[in-house]
């Protein structure tokens, strides 16, 4: 083989381009010279399909069926097509260490884009399995612990609470069972490190919630994700099967006389059921109401048994961490937040995609170097970290390099790992209050500050929005947060004023604008904006008449135009078309 | 019982391993503020009132779930901590009615305590009370979403104590609301009108539908003759409302009030009771003497809600059910029978009135209307005792301070003043002993009621009569009763003996003087107080 050509593709199911091109492969006889497979994930959903090819490193996309003959002819001369090339492709590459060129590193998502994900043989053939090999057979579970420890690995759901201390914590009590519970039910807008993870390299989750149990003395493992994901949910049921075959899970793991099986619970959507307390409850068969704790899991979880639950992206760096040592892993990072952490890059930047950086990598070189920046040139104004939880953070802190405590010392948190850009149009007061009403929904209703704090922060940022807010709102945002962040149960009470507090922190002043001077600069807030015709500009072209979608615009031709101002819902689509810029916003 | 060393307040104390903050704060007499907290029930940390602060840490632990630690520096009290309780409060108040005055627990309510004890002057935040009609499809419990503050309480009773599984949360967030599963009204749903949720609500959300108003003008009209009967748990309780110790009898000053109100005839609900006895101790003999085994077990039917939890839990044995009418029904059809004829009254004139520690037979006389033998309803109005000392603080009549009377009686009966009946196994006990006087013609001796180890609040015994040895089991609480009934199924349909001969169930814990009509803020504590003077009443 000379080269190979991985294919992805958005229809997962189908896999239409990957028939496509395999077919026209062997139509030109060249089934001896390339090779062509499925993979589960290259680096990016916003292209779709995309061709990587190997060992060239070149990735196309945008293209269609027809394109495949060019395609492929000009694979076969060695010659790139430029004209397909995604945009800083080599942005995207997967290359192991870090280097200068795409600042990524990537351990979690080592194999994302490498391996057919339903096929078992291709992560054995990168060392899977490698990890649990040693440690059932060469390692002590003591000697795991420890590794961990070394490592200074630290859970990725969000709190960050380190892994090493918390399966000691299990592992030390005494109990005939214990469980091992892999947390994907993955719900902050925006996010979908899991999900990419567990659609395009299910085995690495596997093998480190076996090595889990093998350390902790746990025969059973849950996989509590949600139902919203069938392909992800799909792919672990087959990488379950063909684990099982292979004696990697189920009775007597690699002849030896440890036994443990994994099993999928589905989440019905309740984005609460994140929490590890409420998840459990919900595995339980209960509501998911998020209990308090202590007792933490790790000493009475599921059953009132003592339980390890890890997110998916905590469980995928386990293998690496004992096959390559947890020194080597607490190399990369920072001091005190080792390894590397996923990122979800959405929202106004050129290319959204998954990115995998280490520790301590910048804002600035996560949005705008891997990025490449705001989409149309646009100012940047603010990042919102950490989903719903998190904070929106404004331009003074993109050269933070993110890590664990520098994000809890300006108010955030990493959350799992959402990051969403926002640019000049981007209104504060309404990106707050989309993040706020997706918390108060999520809230189970359980704890009254986070049932009603949520519900009335929700009533005051829409009173502002609507152009009624008073000053004194502002101190009421404050006294609500403050009791939220202390005094609700769970975490998801807890940070659901994080928005609120953050953006009172660094954008004040467009709260006053919204408040005192009644004006939306970004113009999203409905109530505040005005569009206007200026009468000496409009030529009565008749073309926003067309354009209105409610007919709210009147004028004869060659005449001036217009608004009549009850009828208009202010989508701004007049302002847009006019050719003479004779439509304001006020 | 190993101790811990733990500071509160900077004030070194000593204190046991296994307690909560809030029970160690409390051996040092400091209260810290709860609101969901209930001691008898599940701590859910819902409210977050009991937030207290550790020394050099940033997180507040919540006090009534968090079980001390060897050295815990525990701040209960500072400026901060007062102001995130009071914002909760506010946020509370902010979602919660302000109709106060005319709210029926004005008065006794946990959350008006609080607002009262922290000062609150003005409500800062915007009001967003929920528009939902509230419930009284049961004729018992009046359910109103508006006021509950979702603490779920009554979700713990329901469902844990009580085992009926009828109130449930739905929906999420702010929307979450605490009501029958499936958008079912109470009556559709599987509630036994126990009326358990609204002895441990804390605000206004579950009460009893007040009926005072009705009496009151049935007391003003001349046309009728009104009579009242008065259940024994009542008595024991009453005082409680009234400034009294829990436990404190006042049958006699109960009879005098209730006639210095306007009652013409005051009739202990003892008497009915003493009647059901014989007629169950009658049918139980004819069953053992013609060897109709098949027709076991026998289950007492004195409780109506017990009764409504076997006819919508277990159909197939409501043929076991007893006959005999309960006891309160007894005296309303004795009066409208015998004694309007020998007291020379046109029986339509009476009007019985019957105030009982339940809340279940408000339901139970709308039931069915077409059932009187004698062509009346058996009791027209039943009250809660919470109701009774509405309408004695309404009369004005200091009645601590009347003089005691007696009961009546209907011309050649007894009046019946025994107390006794009220609490768990006092029926059975009475039962057997006349059954065992009819059956062997001497006294029954050495009856001991022994604790199942399994299942908690069931005793049984076994009285050996003509060769056979009787079994019986007193199981108070849904919770308990469903094991029970669960054997008797499970027998049943695997053709086995059965286990229990003769079932007495109460639907509440602790039986009557636990009843859901009962005062407000019930806890175990006032339950043994109510249970021992019902004792010593009935030993002297």
């Amino acid at each position: 083989m000379e080269k190979y050509l991985e294919v992805w593709d958005k229809d997962q199911k189908e896999y239409p381009v990957y028939k496509h091109f395999a077919n026209k492969i062997y139509e030109k006889g060249l089934s001896d010279k390339f090779g062509i497979y499925k993979t589960g994930f290259i680096g990016f959903y916003s292209n779709s399909p995309m061709i990587k090819i190997i060992p060239d490193n070149i990735i196309y996309s945008n293209f269609t069926d027809y394109d495949a003959d060019e395609i492929l002819e000009n694979i076969e001369q060695n010659k790139i097509l430029e004209k397909f090339r995604l945009k800083y492709d080599n942005r995207y590459l997967n290359i192991p260490e870090k280097n200068d060129i795409n600042k990524q590193y990537k351990i979690v998502t080592r194999n994302s884009g490498y391996i057919d994900p339903e096929n078992i043989n291709d992560y054995i053939a990168r060392n899977g399995y490698k990890a649990l090999e040693k440690v059932i057979f060469d390692i002590t579970a003591d000697d795991v612990i420890n590794e961990l420890k070394i490592s200074r690995l630290r859970g990725r759901g969000g709190a960050g609470f380190p892994t090493g201390i918390k399966w000691e914590y299990t592992q030390k009590q005494e109990s005939n069972k214990k469980y091992i519970i892999c947390n994907a039910d993955e719900g902050d807008p925006g996010a979908y490190m899991d999900r990419s993870i567990l659609e395009s390299d299910p085995h690495s989750i596997i093998e480190g919630m076996v090595i889990a149990g093998y350390t902790v003395g746990a025969e059973q493992g849950y996989i509590y994700i949600r139902a919203e994901y069938p392909l992800a949910i799909k792919r672990l049921e087959i990488a379950i099967q063909q684990a099982k075959n292979l004696g990697l899970i189920g009775t007597n793991i690699l002849g030896s006389n440890f036994n443990f099986d994994i099993e999928l619970r589905l989440g019905a959507g309740a984005f609460v059921c994140g929490e590890e307390t409420a998840l459990i409850a919900s595995i339980e068969g209960k509501r998911g109401n998020p209990r308090p704790r202590p007792p933490f899991p790790a000493i009475e979880g599921l059953w009132e048994e003592p339980t390890v639950i890890n997110n998916v992206e905590t469980f995928a760096n386990i293998p690496v961490i004992l096959d390559k040592g947890g020194k080597w892993f607490a190399g990369v990072g920072t001091e005190k937040s080792s390894g590397t952490k996923v990122f979800a890059l959405t929202g106004k930047v050129v290319n959204p995609g998954l990115v995998e950086v280490p520790m301590g990598t910048t804002l600035r070189e996560i949005i705008f170097d891997i990025g490449g920046g705001i989409t149309d040139n646009k100012r940047f104004k603010a990042v919102q970290i950490g989903g719903p939880s998190g904070s929106i953070l404004p331009e003074q802190y993109l050269d933070i390099p993110v890590d664990y405590e520098n994000l809890e010392s300006i108010g955030s948190i990493m959350g799992s790992g959402g990051m969403i850009v926002m640019d000049e149009d981007d209104c504060i007061v309404d990106i707050t209050k989309f993040y706020l009403q997706f918390s108060i929904d999520e809230s189970c209703g359980k704890c009254f500050p986070c049932r009603i704090g949520g519900k009335q922060l929700y009533e005051l940022l829409t009173k502002i929005s609507d152009g009624n807010g008073k000053i004194e709102d502002i101190t009421k945002l404050k006294r609500i947060g403050m009791a939220m962040q202390k005094a609700s149960l769970c975490g998801l009470g807890k940070t659901t004023p994080n928005p609120v507090i953050s953006t009172l922190n660094y954008f004040e002043q467009e709260y006053m604008d919204h408040i005192k001077n009644k004006t939306c600069k970004p113009g999203k807030c409905k109530n505040l904006v005005t569009y206007l015709i200026l009468e000496g500009l409009c030529t009565g072209c008749h073309l926003c008449v067309m354009k209105c979608p409610v007919n709210a615009i009147n004028g004869r031709k060659r005449n001036p135009h217009n608004i009549i101002q009850d009828n208009c819902i202010k989508c701004g689509q007049c302002a847009q078309i006019c050719k003479f810029n004779a439509i304001k916003r006020y | 019982m190993e101790t811990l060393k733990i500071k509160i307040n900077g004030i070194e104390c000593q204190v046991k391993k296994g307690e909560t903050i809030l029970d160690a704060a409390k051996t040092v007499h400091i209260k810290i503020p709860t609101l969901c907290k209930h001691p008898d029930l599940i701590s859910t940390g819902a409210c977050g009132l009991c937030s207290v602060k550790q020394n050099g840490k940033n997180k507040l632990l919540r006090a009534c779930t968090t079980f001390v630690e060897e050295g815990m520096d525990i701040i209960t009290h500072d400026g901060e901590l007062y102001e995130i309780r009071k914002n909760i409060l506010q946020l509370i108040l902010s979602a919660h009615p302000n109709d106060c005055l005319i709210c029926q627990r004005n008065g006794d309510c946990e959350l008006q305590k609080l607002a009262m004890d922290f000062g609150i002057r003005e409500q800062i935040f915007t009001s967003i009370v929920k528009d939902i009609p509230n419930d009284t499809s049961t004729h018992a419990i009046i359910m109103d979403p508006v006021k509950c503050i979702g603490c779920g309480r009554c979700v713990d009773v329901c469902q844990n104590i009580q085992g009926i599984w009828a109130l449930e949360f739905l929906y999420r967030g702010f929307d979450m609301r605490i009501a029958p599963a499936g958008y079912l009204s109470l009556k559709e749903s599987p509630c036994i009108k126990c009326g358990q949720c609204t002895v441990y609500c804390p605000v206004g959300a579950l009460v009893e539908i007040d009926e005072t108003h009705k009496v009151w003008n049935v007391l003003g009209n001349k046309e009728l003759y009104p009579v009242v009967q008065i259940a024994p748990a009542v008595k024991v309780s009453v005082g409680e409302d009234v400034g009294l110790e829990s436990g404190t009898i006042l049958s006699k000053k109960l009879y005098a009030l209730l006639r210095a109100i306007g009652f013409k005839a005051v009739f202990d609900t003892n008497f009915g009771a003493e009647l059901t006895i014989m007629e169950q101790g009658t049918e139980l003999v004819e069953i053992v003497k013609n060897k109709r085994l098949d027709k076991l077990p026998l289950i007492t039917s004195f409780c109506p809600a017990g009764i409504d939890y076997v006819e919508k839990y277990y159909p197939e044995l409501i043929a076991n059910c007893s006959k005999i009418k309960s006891p309160y029904k007894m005296v309303g059809s004795l009066a409208k029978t015998f004694y309007a004829e020998r007291m020379n009254i046109d029986p339509a004139k009476i009007f019985m009135v019957s105030i009982m520690p339940c809340t279940v037979t408000k339901y139970e006389i709308t039931k069915a209307e077409e059932m009187f033998p004698n062509g009346y309803r058996d009791v027209d109005i039943s009250l809660t005792t919470r109701e009774l000392v509405r309408m004695i603080k309404a009369s004005g009549i200091q009645f601590l301070e009347l003089k005691e009377e007696e009961v009546d009686n209907i011309p050649g009966y007894p009046a019946g003043n025994k107390t006794i009946f009220g609490i768990t196994g006092s029926i059975m006990e009475s039962v057997l002993k006349t059954a065992y006087i009819l059956l062997m013609g001497k006294k029954l001796e050495n009856l001991e009621f022994t604790q199942i180890k399994e299942i908690k609040r069931v005793q049984t015994a076994i009285i050996p009569i003509k060769g056979f040895g009787l079994k019986v089991a007193v199981a108070n609480g849904i919770a308990s009763v469903k094991q029970v009934l669960e054997e008797i199924r499970k027998a049943k349909i695997e053709k086995r003996d059965i286990p229990y001969h003769f079932i007495e169930l109460m639907a509440c814990e602790d039986g009557c003087i636990g009843g859901g009509g009962q005062p407000y803020g019930v806890t175990n504590e006032i339950k043994e107080k109510r249970t021992k003077s019902l004792y010593t009443s009935s030993n002297s």
